[in-house]
């Protein structure tokens, strides 16, 4: 049994420019595991304590940014019931057969929501042949890597209309929202949803272009793993955006930087438990640089601007 | 010891030097000349968009179509985190 009926962003397919590059950034440098190459290219991976088949997929392609992100429900009954449940808030619902596009994984649901970007609802995937132990495990079975990057933890996404893509992960997919951040005239300038006890699995931001992201959010053990991330960083001659650091909003501990496709990547460990009754915290507009970079108090441009 | 060439941006009038084997961004970012907006490094944010009015650059990355075109390419817009110089060159800043 589920603590929500939506489990876990747990797939995500983005754009990459140079593939060979970026995919080395992927496996050697944040650590991720390759799982397989689909017939057209496209590479799957996953972080070493995942369990389903993958967790991302790149594309070469023409532009970077974000294809999809996709969501594990907790039953084919949630499932459907979530497909009707879309289809009713007022989105056109498409059917991705089992096994196709993404190997491993069952039937995927897509829509595409408010903000113009397209989610996607499964609750079947296979087990990954490389997966934690089962049986009196140990902490690992092979070494991490790298970054040492535990799994696939959150992203942020960008577009118009997020109090509509609120209410939906709200009302659909069943999830909360621990923390907002309102403007003065009180309108929704960011908000942070989760469907499980993590401060966030995903966040949006109020932007005029749709379908933007930006940032993919990995999972670090703790803030020693965030230094010996800041450190590849500079070792391996990455793009730092800004970091280490700590979010006021989640608690998060972090480190944002640009992989080598121009994507925007954060390590992240720590945050608070949330918990579906507790009270939501509010941030004012006048209040997010510390809400977001608690050190320093101040937003530095690059961050709230540049999304792919 | 790599070559290295002149590089102007017309905006301003000012110039900097780039090395035939470092990215125009890098050296405007060093020399701290002309607009140095930068994000990614990557080709993907679009953020160095500008426009080459004259010299010839090599490509080391891909450019995003989002950002560039290829009509615009053709017209000489690049991303200046894409690109090496071959020569002196010129460039113009683009309208936000």
């Amino acid at each position: 049994m589920a603590i929500n009926k939506t489990i876990r962003p747990g797939l995500i397919q983005l754009r990459v420019l140079d593939l060979d590059k970026t995919l080395d950034f992927y496996k050697n440098i944040l650590g991720l595991d390759e799982v397989c190459r689909t017939s057209d290219g496209r590479v799957c991976l996953k972080a070493y304590d995942e369990f389903d088949h993958h967790s991302v997929t790149l594309k070469l392609a023409d532009t970077a940014g974000l294809d999809y992100v996709a969501f594990k429900v907790d039953g084919p009954e949630t499932l459907e019931n979530m497909k009707a449940a879309t289809e009713a808030f007022g989105y056109a619902v498409d059917e991705v057969a089992p096994n196709t596009d993404q190997p491993g994984f069952g039937k995927r649901y897509g829509f595409t929501i408010a903000t113009g970007h397209r989610f996607e609802l499964y609750c079947d995937v296979d087990l990954s042949a490389k997966h934690p132990g089962l049986k009196n495990p140990d902490i690992w079975e092979e070494e991490p890597r790298g970054m040492r990057a535990t799994r696939l933890d959150h992203f942020l996404l960008y577009g118009p209309n997020i109090a509509e893509s609120e209410r939906f992960c709200q009302e659909v997919l069943g999830m909360f929202v621990p923390e907002v951040c309102n403007t003065e005239d009180g309108s929704r300038m960011a908000t942070w949803i989760t469907g499980n006890n993590k401060p966030h699995d995903l966040a949006f931001v109020e932007y005029p272009q749709a379908g933007k992201i930006h940032h993919v959010g990995f999972y670090l053990n703790d803030w020693s793993a965030v230094g010996n991330a800041a450190d590849l960083i500079a070792i391996n001659r990455l793009k730092l955006d800004i970091g280490p650091t700590r979010h006021a909003i989640t608690r998060g501990l972090s480190i944002y930087f640009w992989e080598p496709s121009g994507n925007r990547i954060e390590v992240y460990a720590g945050g608070y438990t949330a918990y579906p009754d507790n009270p939501q915290r509010v941030w004012d507009a006048s209040e997010l640089g510390r809400g977001l970079f608690y050190y320093s108090g101040e937003v530095i441009p690059s961050f709230l601007e540049i999304v792919t | 010891m790599a070559k290295a060439y002149k590089i102007t941006v017309a905006n301003t009038g000012q110039s900097f030097m780039c090395s035939q084997d470092e990215v125009l961004l890098s050296a405007m970012k060093r020399a701290r000349c002309g607009p140095i907006h930068y994000g990614c490094f990557g080709g993907g944010c679009g953020v160095c968009k500008m426009k080459i009015i004259s010299g010839d650059v090599k490509f080391v990355k891909r450019m995003s179509r989002e950002h560039v075109t290829l009509e615009e390419e053709q017209r000489g817009y690049v991303l200046i985190c894409c690109v090496k110089p071959l020569s002196e060159v010129t460039l113009v800043e683009c309208k936000k």
